[in-house]
């Protein structure tokens, strides 16, 4: 067990940032120290948390008054319309991805680091959909209230959402990593990453459709459930590529 | 082979080369639309149904085809870009990348100009049509992001990884569009089956892709020149070329 100077053991954080041969530790370490990091930025930012939620409850509001507040009407666009609206959410609160990390250096530190960089942008990633793609599939229901959601539907709402903002934060990761460098990256990372988004659209969508008509939602969950692991698979290195080419050209 | 390859990477010898082969092309892409159109245009015979409308054909295949070939050679130009690190190889995919929006423009332009006679409508949410349209986005969103870097080098590179994206996405997208939705007639070239057309009416059309593909490359050698005198401009062999 390597030791500091001052006598005291290393925590896993600082010893997965240590570049020393013989101070090497397991891959479950690194995922660890880097969610609690991921973790602890974010309690300290605290408001952006709430921020995707707000916009989807506005987004949401939105639609009747524009449409109409008839209640026929509403349900029947409303699995869809959740879903584009959580898919808007979660694409707005992946340009803060690695923004602030390259702002301050530290993802320059996070590509010098021994460890592998895959499995940190994962890391990464992994906290960006636990704190944004999850609440907002918990959320999604209770907006599915406010458009008189047939009752079959709120479930597998919920299940779509989890799974499916998983594969859009994946995703949108590989854009937000291409574009970090840019001074006007945002708009151009919904130009890139929407037309991917689509195939997630539909699959998840297509699952609440198929739940308020009583048809069987497996197939459309377990294609989202394919896509996921597809993405899961690939991504990373996609991301640790235009994380690299971002920032060291 | 190998050196062949290798020699490729050079801009210089590309360079020649491209102009040597620029002619060949040139003249089989004249020859070819030229025999094609009026083959097509004149002597193919009508269809039954949808009566002389259906010649649309003969400008929305070919466009259709060579949207989807072009984006793939964009991707392979981007891996060879990324593994090899060749800089022919990324202005290849960057003079081809405006081409590949136009035919997909095109195939969509035909198409619901095709669509007014036979299905009665400008547009509809078919799924062929829609990922046409998806892929003039991912067109769109590769030229965009180049004109965003001020670095040609990590432009390229950042281009390329999205390329490589794409194109893992492209069938991804199409197939979850067409579960969702198709109305649209089968493909009319595979390369299981025979085609159902009669050989009168799909040998023109064959000539038309062919010829299609010939411009292409023709035009993709003759920008590439450019592009590559353009990105070259500093080194010696261009400048005793200008004087």
């Amino acid at each position: 067990m390597p030791r500091s100077t001052t006598g005291m053991k290393f925590t896993d954080e600082e010893r997965s940032l240590a570049p020393v041969a013989g101070t090497t530790i397991g891959l479950s370490a690194v995922w660890r120290a880097q969610v609690k990091r991921e973790l602890a930025l974010a309690r300290r930012r605290g408001g952006d948390l709430l921020n995707p939620l707000l916009f989807l409850a506005l987004v949401v509001v939105l639609f009747p008054l524009g449409i109409s507040p008839q209640p026929d009407l509403l349900a029947e666009i409303a699995p869809g319309l959740l879903w584009v609206a959580a898919l808007l959410a979660m694409l707005l609160s992946l340009d803060a991805l690695f923004r602030t990390d390259f702002a301050d250096g530290s993802l320059e530190q996070l590509l010098l680091s021994p460890q592998p960089l895959p499995l940190l942008c994962l890391a990464k990633v992994f906290v960006h959909w636990l704190l944004t793609g999850m609440p907002l599939a918990l959320c999604a229901p209770l907006m599915g209230v406010l458009l008189s959601l047939p009752g079959t539907g709120y479930l597998t709402l919920a299940a779509s959402l989890a799974l499916g903002t998983a594969s859009l934060s994946l995703i949108g990761a590989i854009g937000a990593a291409l574009t970090v460098g840019l001074p006007r990256g945002g708009v151009l990372l919904s130009l890139l990453v929407l037309p991917l988004y689509i195939p997630v659209l539909i699959f998840g969508a297509g699952a609440v459709q198929a739940a308020i008509q009583g048809g069987g939602t497996a197939p459309a969950l377990a294609l989202l459930g394919a896509l996921l692991a597809l993405a899961v698979a690939a991504a990373p290195f996609a991301i640790a590529g235009a994380l690299r080419i971002s920032v060291n050209g | 082979m190998w050196t062949f390859i290798h020699k490729l990477g050079s801009p210089k010898w590309c360079y020649t080369l491209c102009g040597r082969l620029q002619p060949g092309f040139w003249a089989a892409a004249a020859l070819l639309l030229c025999v094609g159109s009026v083959w097509a245009l004149g002597y193919s015979p009508r269809d039954y149904q949808m009566g002389d409308s259906y010649r649309i054909i003969y400008v929305h295949v070919p466009s259709a085809i060579l949207a989807q070939s072009i984006f793939i050679a964009m991707a392979v130009a981007s891996a060879v870009l990324l593994v090899w690190k060749i800089k022919v190889a990324d202005m290849a995919a960057r003079v081809m990348a405006p081409f590949g929006a136009a035919m997909t423009f095109l195939a969509l332009f035909s198409g619901s100009l095709w669509g007014v006679p036979t299905w009665g409508t400008w547009w509809t949410w078919d799924a062929r049509l829609t990922s046409m349209l998806i892929q003039l986005f991912l067109y769109l969103g590769v030229i965009a992001l180049r004109g965003a870097f001020g670095s040609a080098d990590q432009g390229a590179k950042a281009v390329a990884v999205l390329t490589l994206v794409g194109v893992v996405n492209i069938p991804i997208i199409k197939y979850s569009v067409v579960w969702w939705n198709t109305l649209h007639q089968p493909a009319t070239f595979t390369l299981t089956q025979p085609p159902a057309m009669v050989a009168s009416m799909w040998m023109p059309l064959l000539v038309m892709v062919l010829g299609f593909y010939c411009f292409f490359i023709a035009l993709t050698l003759y920008r590439l020149r450019n592009e590559i005198l353009r990105r070259e401009s500093r080194t010696r062999w261009v400048q005793e070329l200008a004087d």
